[in-house]
């Protein structure tokens, strides 16, 4: 009678490992799909148009999709909780300017980039206290910041503008230059990515960021202090977009009172594209910047082969439903085999 | 505990009313330019836009739904309103054609948020770029401006001098029956109810899904006729017309004090948070305020509407816990056995 | 019992559109019916070319976008003119070139205040009309330039240089640069833009010349005169036509936008590029090599023209018919067909002559 007590240990610990390798299986092929699509729609360009990955093609594609990915990735760690920021869009747009003016002054670069992801930790910090101090919904207090610093942006700004004619050749150079077909910028990206990725795996505070987002009492209750833990993605979010910004006036040295409106839908639906749902507590960085970069190919594939550019705004509509229902279907899968799972071993 | 949030729903529908009429009235008096019956047609005639959609969308939103695609929909009607016409259909047929495409807008929303369970917010920042996407596509780059002279005149001008455009009458008919559905009727009240908690909603036997049904396809109904009346009042149907409204009638809904869980909130005050904020545009364009600035103001009060009642809500909260602590516990009821 | 409600919903919407529809069929207002309803802007009064310049004036200046240094420039120029004429200058304007429900709206707010006259840069020739006759009937005198609406929606129209020569100039300035062969592209602005297409027009009608026959004009791409979206066409451009020799950009927003990417990539000098620039802007990429020639005028000369033309307007000087004279500075003008005043030639520049102008 005593024999079959241990016997019950180890399939009480079955279900819990193989849920969390079902739940991972998921996620990784989640990304894959992405990727899978993102690679057939690359081929089928490259058929159509054999100039397509030329050296300048595939710069030009990897530094279109730079800048997304880098906010894309910064908005993630907000979504992941739950949360949303749509104010990243006018945060890019002061702290580009902010970076520019700088420079025209005849500044460093270095500091110039420092600058800028200094103001976007400040407008991050911002969001932050106001979302976690307050407790009012995410969306209507960055709907509300986005405002605010756009119109202050503009006042800033007035009818100045930032050209590449003030600028230092160097920096735009490193704008648009790069090791054959990789730009530096990428690179800067690309390194930007993993470190996330990486601190969200393998970190215990990056780990409560998706038990937050799942659960956020029950992740009060265990003892993960939520508001820090916020406070920290949006400031995060806010530096990535300041990062993004000093970007920004490297490749397109241009930067004037409009820069960077309505670019929060498009990191929204990069983000939604690429997993990260908006219930929070799931998705991943990768995942992200994939959708990042499925999106803003999609601009470039399409004059590639021909077809107007009329098409991108009802394609990107058309993906975000189709990622929105496809991430739901399976997340109603995952939960019944999860509870089908606890039910034979329950 | 429910008793007291309903009351400081109301009561900030009333500051936002009180508001309303305090810039009024300082504008008439200290504004030039503000008091008279073409100004004040103007700034209506700006206001009516957001006003349509505001209806609807408040609706929507107490039952705890939003849709961002408003926008894009009030484009689309526009652009094919403006195809067709270039086309050579007479007006009479293009209208109730682009009503009915705003119908079948909204019902997209509504099937694939009732019958995919899909979370609405996402679902329609995802039709907000298809609808807009498809606006582009029909319409292309094009302006179409040419239409009759009478629909232009009833959409842009006034009710003879006065400070009345022709096209409110209509839009007081719309808010009367929008009033009288939320606030009279056993529908607007299941509204209610579904917002406060969609479970106990259901088990109360309520058809939660059939109602958000309903509530999307008005919404898509109205934002195409919204994008009708945009084309003819500008005189100018493109593929971008309206495009950023949706935050604007998102803003002036939550400043009228609707609350974004859903459950709380009167049309009155919704209505009242629209008109407040474009009366304040129209004095601070006439005052030469930069629309940069307004911007900021539009910001700083969307903040301070959410802010406000939560802090208040909080405050009173504590107060009632400190309250509760300092009166001796009694009242347990004491077990029969 | 859900089903046949949504069903039976569905059944009436159905049935009342098609009655609807075979209502309309019995007749109705088309476009057609529409284009017979012009009406003239011909102001009945006289002209005065003895009338006293009247002072303390308020000209609203109203271009297509603010914050775009061309506009900036253009009407920086006005108001130093209306300085010396004494009389007040304001601007108010959207800040995007294709919001052109924002434009109605400030020529609403602009008559609303009671300006005596206003400077139009229209975005679109037909959608601004009923707002500007709207202003004239208030008595506001309506003065475009830049960009023109319809004759009878303003009294008169500053051009900064003949069409013909704009769009002329331009095909012969790239073709020079490109060996009069290859394909040509042109990126342009706003798909309405009344300036925009007269040149284009233009362009065309000259590569319909002999000389012109080994080149061939393949796409007219629009950027909206937003930097970013300038620069993704200028991309996609490239990647549909990789043989492409030249691009013209008539806009500045977009020739500045054209010569950042080209200057950042391989095409650099192999693709020429030729427009409307301003030398401020164009520098950088005149010396790097991306751009070997464009053109521009003096927008404040424009916007100085501007101003002192609704101020003539607003003193009863001239009424905007074919004939008048006026003298604006140290210049004569006489008022040309359909109301339009010539500024005069643009000016080509060059890597040899940038360096002396700046704006």
């Amino acid at each position: 009678m005593t024999v079959t007590t241990p016997q019950q240990a180890p399939p009480a610990e079955v279900p819990k490992a193989g849920a969390t390798r079902l739940v991972d299986r998921v996620f990784k092929m989640r990304e894959l799909a992405i990727l899978a699509v993102f690679l057939v729609m690359i081929v089928v360009t490259q058929i159509g148009n054999s100039d397509f990955l030329s050296e300048q093609g595939i710069k030009d594609l990897l530094l279109n999709a730079t800048i997304l990915v880098l906010v894309a990735t910064g908005q993630s760690l907000v979504v992941i909780t739950r949360n949303v920021d749509l104010s990243v869009g006018s945060t890019l747009g002061i702290t580009a300017f902010a970076a520019g003016t700088y420079l025209q002054g005849g500044g460093n670069p270095v500091v110039a980039v420092a600058l800028a992801v200094l103001l976007g930790i400040g407008c991050g910090l911002v969001n932050g206290l106001l979302v976690s101090l307050g407790q009012v919904p995410a969306l209507v207090v960055t709907l509300g910041t986005l405002y605010i610093i756009r119109g202050i942006d503009s006042i800033w700004v007035g009818s100045r503008q930032i050209t590449a004619a003030g600028l230092p050749d160097g920096f735009i150079d490193f704008g648009s230059g790069g090791i054959s077909a990789v730009p530096y910028l990428a690179l800067i990206a690309v390194v930007v990515l993993v470190a996330t990725a990486y601190y969200l795996k393998h970190f215990g505070s990056g780990r409560e960021l998706y038990a937050l987002g799942s659960n956020p009492e029950a992740a009060r209750l265990a003892g993960i202090p939520v508001r820090k833990r916020i406070l920290a993605a949006y400031t995060f979010c806010g530096a990535l977009a300041g990062l993004a910004g000093a970007m920004y006036l490297a490749r397109f040295g241009n930067v004037d009172s409009g820069t960077g409106n309505g670019y929060e839908l498009t990191v929204v639906s990069a983000v939604v594209v690429g997993g990260v749902v908006f219930t929070g507590g799931s998705g991943s960085v990768y995942g992200a910047a994939l959708g990042a970069l499925l999106l803003t190919s999609i601009n470039s594939v399409l004059p590639a082969l021909g077809v107007s550019s009329v098409w991108v705004l009802a394609i990107n509509g058309i993906l975000l439903i189709l990622a929105i229902a496809v991430d739901r279907i399976v997340a109603v899968r995952v939960a019944n085999a999860l509870k089908k799972r606890n039910a034979r071993h329950g | 505990m429910a008793d007291f949030s309903l009351t400081r729903a109301i009561r900030w529908d009333t500051v936002v009313g009180a508001l309303l009429i305090v810039v009024l009235l300082l504008s008439f008096g200290t504004v030039d330019g503000f008091g008279n019956a073409l100004n004040l047609s103007f700034l209506i005639g700006n206001t009516l836009p957001i006003a349509l959609i505001a209806l609807p969308m408040t609706l929507l939103v107490v039952s705890g739904e939003i849709d961002l695609s408003v926008a894009s929909t009030a484009g689309l009607s526009g652009s094919v309103m403006g195809v067709l016409w270039n086309q050579g259909m007479t007006i009479e047929t293009i209208i109730p054609i682009c009503l009915l495409l705003g119908v079948v807008c909204g019902l997209v929303n509504g099937l694939l948020v009732t019958r995919l369970g899909l979370p609405s917010l996402a679902v329609t920042i995802g039709t907000l770029a298809a609808y807009r996407g498809i606006a582009q596509i029909v319409l292309g780059s094009d302006a179409v401006t040419d239409f009759p002279t009478q629909y232009l005149d009833f959409a842009a001008g006034r009710i003879g001098d006065t400070f009345i455009p022709q096209a409110f009458l209509p839009f007081l008919v719309l808010l009367a029956i929008a009033v009288v559905a939320l606030h009279a009727t056993p529908f607007g009240r299941s509204v209610f109810a579904t917002g406060a908690s969609e479970e106990a909603a259901r088990f109360a036997g309520i058809r939660v899904k059939r109602q958000k049904l309903i509530l999307f396809t008005v919404t898509g109904l109205m934002s195409s006729l919204t994008g009708i009346f945009w084309a003819l009042h500008y005189a100018s149907a493109r593929y971008d017309n309206a495009t950023g409204l949706e935050l604007s009638v998102v803003a002036a809904v939550l400043l009228g004090g609707i609350d974004f869980d859903g459950g709380k909130g009167t049309l009155g005050g919704a209505i009242a948070g629209v008109f407040l904020l474009g009366a304040l545009q129209n004095v601070m364009s006439l005052q030469d305020v930069s629309a940069q600035s307004q911007i900021v103001v539009t910001g700083v009060l969307l903040v301070l509407s959410v802010l406000g009642p939560r802090v208040a809500r909080q405050i009173s909260v504590a107060r009632a816990g400190r309250r509760a602590a300092s009166t001796p516990a009694s009242k347990a009821p004491t077990p029969v056995s | 019992m859900r089903k046949s409600s949504l069903r039976r919903s569905c059944a009436a919407l159905a049935a009342g559109t098609s009655l609807a529809l075979a209502l309309t069929a019995c007749g109705g207002t088309t476009k057609k019916d529409v284009e017979n309803d012009g009406a003239s802007a011909a102001s009945t009064a006289s002209a005065n070319p003895n009338a006293e310049l009247k002072k303390g004036l308020t000209v609203g200046f109203l271009p297509k976008q603010v914050n775009n240094p061309y506009f900036t420039s253009a009407d920086k120029g006005g108001e130093a003119a209306l300085k010396e004429l004494g009389s007040k200058y304001k601007e108010v304007g959207p800040s995007s070139a294709t919001d052109t429900a924002g434009q109605v709206s400030y020529v609403n707010t602009l008559t609303q205040q009671q300006v005596n006259a206003m400077a139009v840069s229209a975005q679109d020739p037909g959608a601004l009309c009923t707002a500007l006759k709207q202003a004239m009937k208030n008595d506001i005198k309506v003065v475009t330039y830049d960009s023109d609406t319809k004759p009878d929606c303003r009294n008169a129209f500053v051009s900064q240089a003949s069409a013909e020569d704009l769009g002329r100039t331009e095909v012969q300035l790239l073709a020079e640069q490109i060996g009069y062969k290859g394909e040509i592209a042109i990126l342009s602005a706003a798909q309405t833009a009344t300036n925009q297409n007269t040149w284009i027009d233009f362009m065309k009608d000259e590569l319909k010349d002999a000389k012109y026959k080994d080149i061939k004009l393949v796409k007219v791409a629009y950027g909206n005169d937003d930097a970013q979206q300038s620069f993704q066409q200028t991309q996609g451009l490239l990647q549909e036509y990789p043989n492409l020799k030249g691009i013209i950009s008539p806009t500045t927003v977009g020739i500045k936008a054209a010569a950042q990417y080209l200057s950042g990539s391989k095409y650099k000098g192999k693709v020429k590029l030729t427009g409307l620039g301003t030398p401020n802007d164009m520098r950088k990429y005149v010396k790097n090599g991306t751009v070997e020639g464009f053109e521009l005028w003096d927008p404040a000369k424009l916007g100085d023209l501007a101003a002192r033309t609704a101020v003539a307007l607003a003193s009863g000087q001239i009424t905007g018919k074919e004939g008048e004279t006026f003298k604006a500075g140290d210049a004569t003008y006489t008022i040309g067909k359909d109301g339009v005043i010539n500024l005069g030639k643009p000016t080509v520049f060059t890597a040899k002559n940038i360096d002396q102008f700046n704006f």
